[in-house]
């Protein structure tokens, strides 16, 4: 059932854009916070409010691999199995997981807690092997690093983001993306070590980019120095 | 001459707290946009044509000539309609890994190229579309976007100017396709994201049938420093056509790897030499470098041969690849080459939007006999058969991801044909998977 707040909440999703079916993907990522998947309540909530049919929400929620018709765990862990970190051992991680939970791709493990997912590259290379919790980042894993991330995470301990936050429940993830913020912003790093290499060896070799000729500049920008 | 490396937009990525407003501005943030108010929003476009600025998403369409394109003769129909600007923050092309840590330490960069950028081409409402599997990037682009309303950055009448700007983020929900600019329109307007018909271009008939400019988040936040520090500081940078600085995302086989800001026109020597060269090997020997892609997986793989070519749009496009996105993606010689072909083909077949036959059909067909050949279960004509079904592919394809997905398989038949002919007499992969894990080796990536 969708409550009435959730309701609420989809028509101010909608109200954000100058069109409202352009909410339509921020509103799905609400219904799968509230119901743990895209349900048929949900589905409908999101036909009425944007006055389209069932089956266009239907064939958008279809199309997004984002979203999941079956119940997501307490936590859905990808693994990178894109060419650059099946390389760097995203396949034997992938293989440890499945094994060592007992589950397949896209399964979720018997308690509930975490579903297993094979991803496409998420953008963060120069971390391989590289594997998403709910969508925070944990960089440079190994077979063995993963296995005591799971079970850390199915017994229940906080667990941070390599590069990141505390990491919150996949349905309070999906409702940050439905654009509810929530107070972890300020945890983590700005950036990752890797992210940081380039500047370091610049700073080493005091390397900088062009200074500004005083007369054009407004002092804005451009190089720290 | 331009020093080695340039950080610009990495300056201060390591600086405590670099995603706050309070920091950001600390260290002349925001002061662009100050000067770019008090300028006429066509000479901004002129600046931003003057320094030479290329997109950085991945294609190199000049960005100042791009704003140009938008109608502003309220009398036309097109020029009477409200103008977008929509940030491409989709970045999902296998190995592209430059645009996400940008948002992460340093938001306020990409917000302040996202007000100037829109008053440039006199839009009043401007979208950052954010692939949604980055959860924390998402918060740091939200928070800043908010802190930046609450600084009087964004909202009504921005600092007194009379101009007004409202920034809305989206969170995409997991498909590649959705970079592509039509289909990410598409996705913002709440439907499946597959590629439109090009006439109409964006430029006239983007976003809801308006206007529309569609920049990558890299070349927008480059915009805030082109106009603080002028064309001629930018221009002085890099080559005589690709000007200024880039972010080379440099993984995988190399000692340090992780994102060099240079100019355009250095070359993988140097940078792996940056990086601390390709990796030890596990039993301390120094490994060699096999094969890389200058710009993501959709760019045709290179070799050693082409270790000095200037990494810049025309020289790489000289070499037979794409400069793309710089997702210099570094394998060295414990790799299989057909291995990698076949994931990524795997992952364009996974990702094909099927609205049209040749990719979504094709890159099956692709798999299968790729399959065949790694598994050593085919013979020496699927090579030949792999490149017509390629032919049937590339340029026959709606969009620019089917012709993609052909980049890898004839690039590596070009230079690695014995490779998979090897597959074949060996009966199957002869690389050991374990040797070119991180794990299998002592001292890579450290
Ligand atoms: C399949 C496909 C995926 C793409 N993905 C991205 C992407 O993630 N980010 C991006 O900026 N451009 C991407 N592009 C390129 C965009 O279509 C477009 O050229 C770019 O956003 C324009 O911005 P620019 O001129 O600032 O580079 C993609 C293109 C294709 C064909
Ligand atoms: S080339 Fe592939 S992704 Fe592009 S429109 Fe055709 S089926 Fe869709
Ligand atoms: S290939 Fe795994 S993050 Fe890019």
């Amino acid at each position: 059932m969708i409550s009435e707040d959730t309701y609420a909440e989809l028509l101010e999703i909608a109200a954000r854009y100058p069109e409202k079916r352009s909410g339509l993907l921020p509103m799905l990522h609400l219904v799968q916070s509230t119901a743990g998947q895209i349900t048929p309540e949900g589905i409908e909530a999101c036909a009425a409010i944007l006055e389209i049919s069932a089956a266009e929400v239907s064939g958008v929620a279809t199309f997004y691999t984002m979203y999941k018709r079956r119940p997501v765990g307490d936590y859905h862990v990808g693994v990178c199995t894109n060419t650059l970190c099946a390389v760097m051992g995203g396949d034997q991680i992938f293989a440890t997981l499945k094994d060592h939970l007992d589950v397949g791709n896209d399964e979720t493990t018997e308690d509930g807690t975490i579903t297993l997912e094979h991803i496409e590259c998420n953008a963060a290379c120069d971390y391989a092997p590289v594997m998403m919790v709910n969508w925070e980042f944990m960089d440079n894993q190994t077979p063995a690093s993963a296995v005591q991330l799971v079970d850390d995470l199915r017994a229940g301990k906080v667990v941070t983001s390599t590069r990141g936050p505390r990491i919150c429940t996949w349905r309070e993830a999906e409702r940050v993306l439905a654009g509810f913020p929530d107070d972890r912003v300020d945890e983590g790093p700005g950036a990752g070590p890797a992210s940081l290499v380039g500047l370091k060896v610049a700073r080493e070799n005091n390397w900088t980019a062009p200074q500004v000729s005083t007369s054009s500049t407004t002092g804005a920008e451009g190089s720290d120095q | 001459m331009t020093d080695v490396l340039t950080p610009v937009l990495t300056a201060d990525w390591g600086t405590p707290e670099s995603w706050k407003l309070n920091v950001y501005e600390a260290a002349g943030g925001y002061g662009a946009l100050k000067k770019a108010l008090g300028m006429a929003p066509d000479d901004i476009i002129t600046a931003v044509k003057d320094s030479g600025l290329r997109g950085r998403g991945g294609a190199g369409f000049p960005t100042g000539m791009k704003w140009s394109f938008i109608p502003q003769d309220a009398s036309t129909e097109a020029g009477g309609k409200p103008k977008y600007l929509v940030v491409n923050a989709d970045e999902s092309e296998p190995g592209t890994c430059k645009d996400i840590p940008l948002m992460m330490a340093t938001p306020h960069t990409l917000v302040e190229g996202v007000i100037i950028s829109s008053y440039a081409i006199r839009a009043n409402t401007a979208f950052i579309y954010i692939r949604g599997e980055v959860l924390h990037v998402i918060r740091r682009v939200q928070a800043a976007v908010s802190e930046a309303y609450l600084a009087g950055h964004l909202g009504k009448n921005i600092h007194g100017s009379g101009y007004d700007l409202d920034v809305v983020v989206h969170a995409g929900a997991g498909a590649y396709i959705c970079g592509e600019e039509t289909a990410l329109l598409e996705g913002l307007e709440g439907r499946r994201g597959q590629p439109r018909l090009r006439p109409p271009f964006p430029a006239v008939a983007g976003l809801y049938a308006s206007p529309t400019v569609i920049n990558n988040v890299e070349s927008i936040a480059s915009v805030p420093s082109i106009i603080g520090n002028g064309a001629a500081w930018f221009s002085s940078m890099g080559t005589e056509k690709s000007k200024g600085f880039g972010i080379f995302s440099l993984s995988g086989h190399v000692n340090v790897p992780g994102q060099y800001e240079a100019p355009l026109g250095i070359t993988l020597r140097q940078l792996i030499d940056l990086a601390g060269g390709i990796r030890t090997g596990a039993g301390g020997q120094q490994m060699g470098l096999k094969f890389w892609t200058p710009g993501g997986s959709s760019t045709p793989i290179l070799t050693q041969a082409h270790l000095d070519v200037p990494l810049d749009f025309e020289g790489v496009g000289e070499a037979g690849s794409m400069l793309g996105t710089r997702a210099l993606q570094i394998f060295d010689e414990t790799t299989c080459v057909v291995r990698a072909v076949l994931r990524w083909t795997e992952f364009y077949k996974h990702e094909s939007c099927g609205k049209c036959t040749p990719c979504r059909e094709g890159t099956w067909w692709l798999t299968q006999t790729l399959t065949r050949l790694e598994n050593g279960e085919g013979s020496a004509e699927d090579l030949d058969l792999l490149l017509d079904q390629c032919d049937n592919i590339l340029g026959r394809s709606f969009c620019a991801l089917g012709d993609g997905a052909t980049s890898p398989i004839t690039s590596s038949i070009q230079y690695f044909r014995d490779e998979y002919l090897a597959h074949l007499e060996h009966g199957g992969c002869p690389f050991d998977p374990m040797a070119s894990t991180a794990f299998a080796t002592v001292g890579a990536n450290q």
